[in-house]
């Protein structure tokens, strides 16, 4: 499994929807996700990914798409 | 008053309560070995309630999504010649009648409000003036939610040196919010009101054991109130910050005091968001209800929210004497902290 379908599972099982958005899309702007399932989301990527990401990281426009997850991702591995 | 089956309990609280022997710190947070306790709460509400249902009508939303997005059914609004400092003036009169303290007693007033409507003086003079207090020290702190949280733990360290301190919080949100549509976010937040807690050294209600505080500005322009108004926020931001500073805090105060998380007889929050509420509780380990909310009813009071929470948790809480209490804020700054606090 890639990493994009790593990213793609945790943010189906925190969102408990299926159908994701496009890969450049926004999670929220579309209401796939809340505000309150972003800390859930990178607690879920820290675990699966084996990554601490600081606070300082916690832009939520770098989390804002699966591709710019996948992104932060692979640079912090 | 106590319950059946208290007695145990409280034996074990002692325990634990004797087991915190104060370790002397150079910062401001952590132990110390000057022992400062509240003695006693205060609070003050506007009559004039506005329902989300009231507010849904005027922002283009549902009352239902509001309490879904932030557990707020009610807040109140200041009536128009109400201001921060006959709010702050009613709230500390409260606290002072109900610790049986005179006004003539009270050596230092910190008064925290970020919603005045004038750059200087801040409140904190007009209040001491109004209640009588003579030509002592009043200190404004303009740290908005997290400012009650600093006073209390400015009141902890200084109660030893200045006599008794009182710590009064006092918000107009009401007057920082923009009742359009396209401001909804942050205008079904928040409501007024202020609250009030007097700190003296020694023994008192709950005896301060630790506190630990942080600030942290590249996030300042997330959550700030302009000028010319209204409040500015990055909800993202501020929630994904306060989901884990917050529980960081008090896992910090509780760690170094040995106190389990589940052991905290009550934390009593800054009532921002009952959702980040509830997520703090899940993050630190704690059962739900033991984090005292009121927010159903008075919305976000950013400052004054910690000690209105207090002093309602206060009328109706059995205190077992050692059980820990543990207070908590986080906002604009960002500002945040955790204080541990036991009961005496």
């Amino acid at each position: 499994m890639n990493n994009q379908d790593r990213i793609a599972q945790i943010l189906k099982a925190v969102s408990e929807n299926p159908e994701l958005p496009g890969a450049d899309e926004s999670l929220f702007d579309g209401g796939y996700l809340d505000s309150f399932a972003l800390p859930e989301v990178v607690g879920a990527l820290e675990k699966e990914f084996g990554i601490k990401i600081p606070d300082s990281d916690l832009n939520p426009r770098k989390l804002e798409t699966i591709n710019k997850i996948e992104q932060y991702v692979d640079s912090h591995k | 008053m106590r319950r059946v089956g208290s007695r145990r309990r409280g034996a074990r609280f002692q325990r634990a309560a004797s087991a915190l022997l104060p370790t002397p710190r150079c910062s401001g947070n952590g132990v110390d070995l000057l022992v400062a306790s509240i003695a006693g709460f205060g609070s003050y509400l506007p009559a004039r309630v506005v329902t989300s249902a009231d507010l849904a009508a005027q922002l283009d939303c549902t009352p239902e999504w509001i309490l879904e997005v932030s557990g707020i059914e009610e807040r109140r609004y200041a009536a128009p010649d109400e201001d921060v400092v006959a709010m702050g003036v009613a709230a500390a009169r409260n606290c002072l009648d109900r610790a049986q303290c005179p006004a003539a007693d009270i050596r230092l007033l910190i008064v925290s409000s970020a919603s005045s409507p004038q750059r200087f003086p801040g409140p904190a003079a007009a209040i001491a003036a109004q209640l009588g207090l003579g030509e002592i020290p009043a200190i404004d702190i303009p740290v908005a939610s997290a400012g009650s949280l600093f006073g209390l733990a400015l009141a902890s360290h200084l109660a030893a040196s200045s006599g008794p301190v009182l710590v009064v919080a006092t918000e107009k949100m009401s007057g920082a919010i923009s009742l359009q549509p396209d401001q909804r976010n942050t205008a079904i937040l928040f409501g007024d009101g202020a609250g009030a807690c007097l700190v003296r050294e020694g023994a008192g209600l709950l005896r301060i054991a630790d506190r630990e505080l942080g600030s942290d500005g590249t996030f300042a322009p997330d959550l700030r109130l302009p000028l010319a108004g209204p409040v500015e926020m990055n909800g993202r931001s501020v929630i994904m910050q306060a989901t884990r500073k917050m529980p960081r805090a008090i896992l910090a105060v509780l760690e170094r005091s040995g106190v389990p998380p589940g052991d905290v007889q009550a934390f009593l929050m800054h009532q921002a968001n009952q959702n980040l509420m509830d997520r703090v509780a899940k993050s630190v380990g704690a059962p739900a209800d033991r984090f005292y909310s009121n927010i159903r009813r008075y919305g976000n009071t950013s400052s004054a929210s910690m000690l209105i929470a207090a002093a309602e948790w206060w009328s109706g809480a059995a205190l077992h004497p050692g059980a820990p209490v543990c207070f908590a804020a986080f906002g604009a700054g960002f500002h945040w902290g955790a204080i541990l606090a036991i009961t005496e």
